[in-house]
C-alpha cells in the first residue's frame, strides 16, 4: 500500500534497569499504522509510553524488537549511516521549545540548519528558504536575526515547526507540541498544524495526555496504557462510544469548559502500576471496574469492534456501557 | 463580612537595572475579591497574569523586589499586610493552608512524612505528641491514604506523585485551616488521579467549611470543582462572578475568546481568538490592558474602564460590557464530586 507512510509491527522497547534480569517494559508489543495526510493521536497517562514509541518509530532509540517499515521500507536494523539519509523525510518536534533550541544561534540559522545538512544549500539559499519557512509559520521575519531569548513560547514552538517542515518531510512526529502553551497560543498552534498537515499531505503522530487536543487535530486516536494500545478508535468514537474501560475512565476525566456540561463519573482507583513489574494477564486489571479474575491471568486479544475501531478488553462482549455496569457494582 | 476580603492589592517589582535605572513591574494591580466559608473560588489566567502572585501576596510569601505597595487584606477580622512575620507566621499553616504545584519538592526529603505532619501540628498547637500523632493518622485517611500506619514512615521518594500531593493535602489540614489556597494542585498529575485529587479537595472543603482558592490555567476544573471564578489578565481581574454566570454568559471579550480556545469550543479553521502578546507589565497602557488583543477596540478603550456589573454578583471590567437580563440557567445538571 503506497499510502501507509509508517507501519510498526509488535513494537517492543525493554530498558534495562541496570539490575540482572530487571527491565522497564515501555513498550509491550505495539501496531500501529500512519497513512499519508493522516493525524494518529496517541493519547494515555505519563508512563504509558507514548513517547517512547515516537522515539523509536524514528530509531532515536533502538527497539528491542518488532518491525519498523517507514515509506515502503524496514527500517528496523538499518545501520545509522543509512538512517541519516532518511532523516529528512521523519522530522520531530519536542514538547519543550526552550531546550529543543540552541540558545546561541540566531533563529534564522535554527531553521536553515535541516537545509544546511541535508541539501547543503548556500548560506544565500539558506536565508531566502528560513525567510520563507518563518513567514509560512506566521512569525515576523524580524526574528531571524535574533536568538531564542527574545521569543515566547509559542513563537519558539513556531520555529520547530518551522523547522521540522524545512525539508518537506513525509512524517512528522509531534510530542506534547502544545502542553507547555497557553490556551490562545495553542489554538495558533494547532491550526497552523492543520494547514500544514493538508498542504503537505504528511503523516503525523500527535502524542498528547489532552483528550480535547487530541480529539481536535487526529483522525485516528490510540488509546495508550501501560505500553499497550489498548484501544484503538476514529476520533468521533472516542467521545461517543469508546469500549475499552480505561478509554471510558480517561474520558470521565477529561473535564469539558462547559460547567452544564453532566459528568459520566469513572474515577479510577490507584495510579498507573510499575512498568518494572507488569501485571500479569489484562495490564489494566489492577484499576479496572469491570475486572473478572480471568483477567488476571489471559492477556486479552484485539478485536474489531467495527470499522477502524479495535480494542483489547475481555469484557467488551459482556455489554458495552462499563461506566453504567461500574456503577451498578 | 467575608472571611477573606482582599481590596485593591497592588504588588510591583521593584529594582534597578544593570544601568542602575529604577524599574517597575506593576504585576498586581487594584486586585479585589472575597471569599466565604464552603466556596471554591477559582482563578484562571495565562501565564504571567499573576495568578500564584495574588495568592503570595495574600500569604505573605512575597521575596525581593516583589514588593505589595497597596492595598489591604483582611482575613478574619485581620489586616494581613500589618501584621509582624511572627505574627504572620502563627496564621500561616495554621488558619491559612497552601498547596502547591509541585508536591515532591515541596516535602522534605530528609524527613519521614508521619513526622512532617506532626511537625506542623506541633509548631502551631503544640500539646503532646501522641496528640499530633494521632491528628496525623487521621488526615492521612481524610485523604484517602491507603495503610496509613506503614505509610507515615515512608520517606518522600517512596511516594508517587498522587500520593505525595495527598500528603501535602494532609499537611494543609493538619491544623485546620479557614482558607486553603490550592496553586495549580493537579498541574503535573495524570488526569485519572487529578480527578481523585479534586474529588478528595472538593469533599474536604465541605466537611471542614473551609473557604478555598484554586488558582489554575485549566478551565474545564473551574468549570467542573468552583463556585465562582476570577479571571486575571495582566495582573489585573478582568471578570469575576460565580462559574455559570462567567462561563455562559461571559461579559469581558477576553474571557470569551478564552472560552472559545479551549479544544472543545475551538473550530479549526476560523482565525485564532487571541492574537498577540500580553501587555508590558514596566510599560503598561493607559486604560483597558487587553486593548492591543481585543476586536471590539474604540477610542473609550484608552480611558480605563470600570467595573461593570453584569448580573448579581457578575461583574467585568470593559467598558463595552452590557447588564445581562436574562437570568442564566442554574447548574441543574451539575455533577457533584
Amino acid at each position: 500500500m503506497a499510502d501507509v507512510i509508517l507501519s510498526a509491527k509488535n513494537l517492543v522497547k525493554r530498558f534495562p534497569t541496570g539490575k540482572a534480569n530487571s527491565f522497564v517494559n515501555a513498550v509491550n508489543g505495539v501496531d500501529l499504522e500512519i497513512k499519508r495526510g493522516q493525524v494518529l493521536g496517541m493519547v494515555g497517562e505519563s508512563g504509558s509510553g507514548k513517547s517512547t514509541i515516537g522515539r523509536t518509530i524514528l530509531r532515536l532509540t533502538d527497539p528491542t524488537s518488532g518491525q519498523i517499515h517507514f515509506d515502503g521500507k524496514d527500517i528496523t536494523d538499518l545501520p545509522s549511516n543509512k538512517i541519516r539519509p532518511l532523516r529528512k523525510d521523519m522530522q520531530m518536534v519536542f514538547q519543550d521549545p526552550w531546550s529543543a533550541l540552541n540558545p546561541r544561534m540566531k533563529i534564522g540559522d535554527l531553521i536553515a540548519e535541516p537545509l544546511k545538512i541535508h541539501y547543503k544549500m548556500s548560506r544565500s539559499e539558506c536565508a531566502d528558504r528560513a525567510e520563507a519557512l518563518a513567514k509560512r509559520v506566521s512569525l515576523s521575519t524580524d526574528f531571524l536575526t535574533r536568538t531564542p531569548n527574545a521569543l515566547s513560547g509559542g513563537q519558539l514552538q513556531r520555529v520547530c515547526i518551522a523547522r521540522a517542515i524545512a525539508t518537506n518531510p513525509k512524517l512528522i512526529i509531534l510530542d506534547e507540541p502544545t502542553s507547555s502553551l497557553d490556551l490562545s497560543v495553542r489554538a495558533g498552534i494547532l491550526e497552523l498544524l492543520q494547514e500544514i498537515r493538508d498542504e503537505t499531505q504528511a503523516g503525523f503522530l500527535f502524542i498528547s495526555h489532552d483528550l480535547g487536543t487530541i480529539k481536535l487535530i487526529s483522525d485516528q486516536i490510540a488509546v495508550l496504557y501501560l505500553g499497550h494500545i489498548v484501544e484503538q478508535l476514529p476520533k468521533d468514537k472516542l467521545f461517543d462510544a469508546p469500549s475499552h474501560p480505561y478509554s471510558q475512565a480517561l474520558l470521565s476525566a477529561h473535564l469539558p469548559s462547559d460547567p452544564n456540561e453532566k459528568l459520566n463519573k469513572l474515577t479510577l482507583t490507584g495510579e498507573i502500576p510499575s512498568p518494572i513489574d507488569l501485571p500479569s494477564g489484562c495490564a489494566f486489571h489492577t484499576r479496572c471496574p469491570v475486572a473478572v479474575d480471568d483477567c488476571q491471568t489471559s492477556v486479552p486479544m484485539s478485536e474489531k469492534i467495527s470499522n477502524g475501531h479495535f480494542a483489547s478488553c475481555s469484557q467488551i462482549a459482556h455489554g458495552n456501557n462499563i461506566i453504567q455496569r461500574a456503577n451498578k457494582i | 463580612m467575608s472571611l477573606l476580603c482582599v481590596s485593591d492589592l497592588k504588588t510591583h517589582f521593584i529594582f534597578r537595572n544593570i544601568n542602575n535605572q529604577l524599574r517597575e513591574a506593576k504585576a498586581l494591580n487594584n486586585i479585589s475579591l472575597s471569599l466565604d466559608s464552603g466556596r471554591i473560588l477559582g482563578i484562571v489566567g495565562e501565564t504571567g497574569a499573576g495568578k500564584s502572585l495574588t495568592a503570595q501576596s495574600i500569604c505573605g510569601l512575597l521575596r525581593p523586589p516583589a514588593k505589595i505597595v497597596g492595598g489591604t487584606v483582611q482575613f478574619d477580622g485581620q489586616d494581613l499586610l500589618t501584621l509582624s512575620p511572627d505574627e504572620l507566621n502563627e496564621i500561616r499553616g495554621a488558619d491559612i493552608a497552601m498547596v502547591v504545584q509541585n508536591p515532591r519538592s515541596s516535602l522534605d526529603p530528609l524527613t519521614r512524612i508521619g513526622d512532617q505532619l506532626v511537625r506542623i501540628h506541633q509548631n502551631h498547637s503544640g500539646g503532646p505528641i501522641s496528640v499530633s500523632q494521632r491528628k496525623a493518622l487521621e488526615m492521612m485517611v481524610a485523604v484517602g491514604i491507603p495503610d496509613p500506619e506503614q505509610r507515615q514512615k515512608a520517606w518522600p521518594h517512596e511516594l508517587s506523585g498522587g500520593m505525595a500531593q495527598r500528603v501535602l493535602i494532609a499537611m494543609a489540614l493538619m491544623n485546620e485551616p479557614k482558607l486553603l489556597i490550592a496553586d495549580e494542585p493537579t498541574t503535573g498529575l495524570d488526569v485519572t488521579v487529578q480527578a481523585q485529587i479534586l474529588d478528595l479537595l472538593k469533599v474536604l472543603v465541605i466537611q471542614f467549611n473551609m473557604a478555598s482558592m484554586i488558582i489554575t490555567h485549566d478551565l474545564g476544573i473551574v468549570a467542573h470543582y468552583c463556585d465562582d471564578v476570577a479571571v486575571m489578565f495582566a495582573g489585573e481581574i478582568i471578570e469575576q462572578g460565580s462559574v455559570c454566570d462567567v462561563f455562559l454568559n461571559a461579559a469581558h471579550p477576553y474571557t470569551q475568546s478564552l472560552l472559545a480556545s479551549t479544544p472543545e469550543r475551538l473550530n479549526l479553521g476560523s482565525k485564532p481568538q487571541i492574537g498577540g502578546q500580553p501587555p508590558d507589565l514596566f510599560n503598561l497602557p493607559t486604560g483597558c490592558l487587553s486593548q492591543d488583543r481585543c476586536a471590539f477596540m474604540t477610542d473609550i478603550c484608552k480611558t480605563t474602564p470600570p467595573f461593570k456589573t453584569i448580573a448579581d454578583g457578575h461583574s467585568a471590567r470593559c467598558h463595552h460590557a452590557k447588564p445581562n437580563k436574562t437570568k442564566t440557567q442554574k447548574k441543574g445538571s451539575r455533577s457533584d464530586g
